[in-house]
């Protein structure tokens, strides 16, 4: 016999840091650090999510997150299936509704969506009876990367509190920035933008309440430097925004001279080495990138773990629990 | 030319307050219509309907050819009923584009056994849309286009606007216009400002729309020829028509309901039914359209009444196509957002749906006088309605108005002569 699973909690997402408060990023992150001992362990999986579905349904191409996604569920015990959009039913023609519809008929408990268009998984949410985790949706939200980040922070740093985190590159086209502004507000600590004038987007530092600077100079009091990937497949050929990756390299790429000691640098992946970031920088000391990698096992468990566990939370779609007795 | 389905004028008799501001009358009357034509008007007692000249839209995509899945001449012109209006005029975007005599030529012929309320046809200004060469606009005229434009998208060349507007002379039909940059708009799918920068979605700024009406505004000046500009987003493109039009260029405009009573922050939502082209801009914007509707600036209310297939707008917000649809709310909404909070007057959104249009595109202004062809429209002012799926009569229910309740509604729509709505 199975073991009796918890009572089915009201249906929470992680659809966008916006949505979520300081209590639940912490409850989150507390959560992970008690994860995390358990990785140290020989046997590193967890009885957790015995009995669960959690299915990934990625239309982007992905190395970390996705891998990162299936093995957080795997460790926990939950059956996993991910599906991609190359070599599926969307090559042929399939709308995002009916695809999202036709998982949910194996009535997954979690659904991880990406997707190159803002607000896909919150289109999907409204679609399934699951709860949906947005693993990227176009340029707008990856909250997970905001979490790992904010958790890798703490854990090189030990606060959150008052830490002055500079975001350097092609924010424009950046969902991880997005989110990360938003995080990083939310536990009280300072964001600047930095980058070419063509790659802020104009109204984001007040929208977002950060700062903006498109001077290199400004992560000189920075305790993190955030390296941003230069997005060359999402900039439209001819959109002309940097001159050539050489200028951009120049005036913004991360070099150990720019680097003050002291200073840590992250960078979600995959790395341009050469453009935004020298080398010598990604495999310093100085570079978190690594334990970005680590820190995302643990905190997509913990995420994991609290959509299917803790009963209530803020984020919440009330929805009924058909069948619960 | 204005095209409509053959059949018998009607004999009734209509009461209430008149509102036809363009002829100075608001007073309690009885209007009695004998075979389609305004027979005797005679005072009559106090009434809560209102009473007015029937609506004009000069902006409407019947989609047809190509997708009558979308909306039919059949299916349009009956939303177009329901919303109040005894005229509209449909852009030739379709598939073919309606580029050529022979097109419209069918067009007109399929109208005249279909369309519920007069209809008249525009023709693309280029061939196919292209934006390459001159469509044979003479010709085109001949056989009853009422003005060219290559809507839905930008006339790119401004080499080619400038012979549009000169060859155009022949044709002795407006140009109505899109103005759009496209290098400016390429990959736009939201205003560019705090809430397109916050949601990561394409952005397309109001000067894509508004360098293309300073260029558009300036071969019209050069070339002394009129044009026409359609669904303005923008506060800049306001103010650059009111430079031109006191400098005497001849140019007239449009705004559609969605542009004066949204903005960007509805865009939040990422519902595809708040995703138009133009975009939804700033308060700043709407205001400033709001002001030049008031002051004559602005001569007109278009719908851009835009159907699309329920399968292609249930999609994610930067998937979704652009265009919503308008016919059947445009004045229950207007009344709603604008003249109820006394923002506007009645009988100036009288007049910018009705004679306002009618002007611009030298159609028959509806008017209420004895002998005068009846397109009446009967309005109830305090009647409230919800807006769902089911009550449209057009064949898609793209609406961003969906669920809301509207206050004032039309009662009933008499067009050319004939009760196309209601009783």
């Amino acid at each position: 016999m199975p073991e009796l699973l918890p009572p089915a909690s009201p249906r929470r997402h992680l659809l966008s840091i916006g949505d979520v408060a300081r209590d639940d990023v912490e409850r989150i992150l507390d959560t992970a650090s008690s994860l995390s001992v358990s990785l140290e362990r020989e046997v590193k999986r967890l009885p957790t999510l015995r009995g669960r579905t959690v299915v990934h349904l990625f239309y982007e191409a992905s190395t970390r997150t996705l891998s990162s996604f299936e093995l957080a569920a795997k460790r926990l015990s939950a059956d996993v299936m991910s599906l991609r959009s190359a070599g599926s039913s969307v090559d042929k023609g399939e709308s995002l509704r009916d695809t999202a519809t036709t998982l949910a008929a194996y009535d997954p408990d979690v659904l991880v969506v990406r997707h190159a268009a803002a607000g896909a998984a919150a289109f999907v949410a409204e679609c399934v009876e699951a709860h949906v985790v947005n693993a990227g949706d176009g340029k707008h939200q990856h909250p997970t990367q905001a979490l790992l980040d904010l958790y890798t922070i703490r854990h090189a740093l030990g606060r959150l509190e008052g830490v002055h985190v500079a975001i350097v590159g092609d924010v424009l086209h950046s969902r991880v920035a997005r989110s990360l502004v938003q995080a990083l507000g939310l536990v009280g600590a300072e964001t600047t933008l930095v980058g070419p004038p063509t790659l802020l987007p104009r109204d984001l530092a007040s929208a977002l309440r950060c700062e903006a600077s498109t001077s290199i100079e400004a992560i000189g009091s920075a305790d993190v430097v955030y390296v941003l990937r230069m997005q060359r497949e999402r900039m439209l050929s001819g959109e002309a925004l940097v001159p050539s990756l050489r200028e951009y390299s120049a005036l913004y790429g991360i070099t150990p001279e720019r680097v003050r000691p002291g200073q840590v640098v992250m960078h979600p992946g995959p790395m341009n080495r050469g453009v935004e970031i020298d080398a010598r920088v990604a495999d310093s000391g100085a570079s978190l990138v690594a334990q970005q990698v680590r820190s995302g096992l643990v905190v997509r468990m913990a995420v994991l773990y609290d959509l299917l566990t803790v009963p209530t939370a803020a984020p919440v779609v009330e929805r009924e629990h058909a069948g619960m007795t | 030319m204005l095209h409509v389905r053959n059949g018998r004028a009607d004999s009734l008799e209509l009461a209430g307050r008149v509102v036809a501001p363009a002829q100075g009358i608001d007073e309690c009357l009885r209007i009695e219509v004998r075979d389609g034509v305004i027979a005797a008007i005679e005072p009559a007692e106090a009434s809560s309907l209102v009473l007015a000249p029937a609506f004009v839209d000069p902006h409407v995509h019947l989609r047809t050819p190509g997708r009558e899945d979308e909306e039919t001449i059949a299916s349009g012109t009956a939303a177009a009923a329901a919303g109040g209006y005894c005229a509209i005029l449909a852009m030739p975007n379709t598939d073919p584009v309606v580029d050529s005599a022979p097109v419209l030529e069918v067009l007109a012929a399929r109208a005249t056994s279909e369309a519920a309320v007069p209809t008249g046809f525009m023709a693309a200004i280029s061939k196919g849309q292209h934006g390459e060469e001159l469509s044979e606009m003479a010709e085109l005229a001949a056989s009853g286009a009422v003005a060219f434009t290559d809507d839905g998208r930008p006339v790119a060349s401004a080499a080619l606007l400038r012979n549009a507007l000169r060859y155009g002379a022949l044709a002795g039909r407006p140009l109505a216009l899109h103005e759009e940059e496209p290098t400016l708009s390429r990959g736009g799918h939201a205003h560019e400002g705090a809430v397109s920068a916050e949601l990561g979605v394409g952005p397309y700024p109001s000067a894509a729309e508004s360098l293309m009406v300073e260029r558009d505004l300036a071969l019209a000046h050069l070339e002394e020829r009129p044009v026409h500009l359609m669904h303005l987003s923008a506060k800049e493109s306001v103010d650059a028509l009111r430079r031109a039009r006191a400098a005497g260029v001849p140019a007239t405009a449009e705004v559609t309901p969605h542009h004066l009573c949204l903005t960007d922050e509805a865009v939040r939502s990422l519902d595809p039914n708040v995703k138009m082209n133009p975009p939804l801009r700033a308060d700043a914007d709407r205001a400033a359209l709001v002001d030049a509707l008031r002051d004559g600036t602005i001569d007109a209310v278009a719908t851009d009444h835009a159907p699309h297939a329920r399968h292609e707008k249930d999609v994610p917000f930067e998937e979704a196509p652009f265009g919503v649809t308008g016919l059947e709310t445009s004045f229950s909404v207007l009344f709603t957002r604008l003249v109820e909070p006394g923002i506007l007057l009645l009988e100036t959104l009288l007049e910018r749906m009705s004679q306002g249009p009618a002007r611009i595109f030298g159609l028959p202004e509806p008017r209420i006088e004895v002998g005068a062809r009846a397109n009446l429209v009967v309005l109830d002012l305090d009647a409230e309605w919800e807006v769902t799926e089911a009550g449209f009569r057009s064949r898609s229910a793209n609406s961003w108005l969906l669920g809301q309740t509207l206050r004032s509604r039309v009662v009933t729509t008499v067009a050319d002569g004939r009760v196309v709505f209601g009783a």
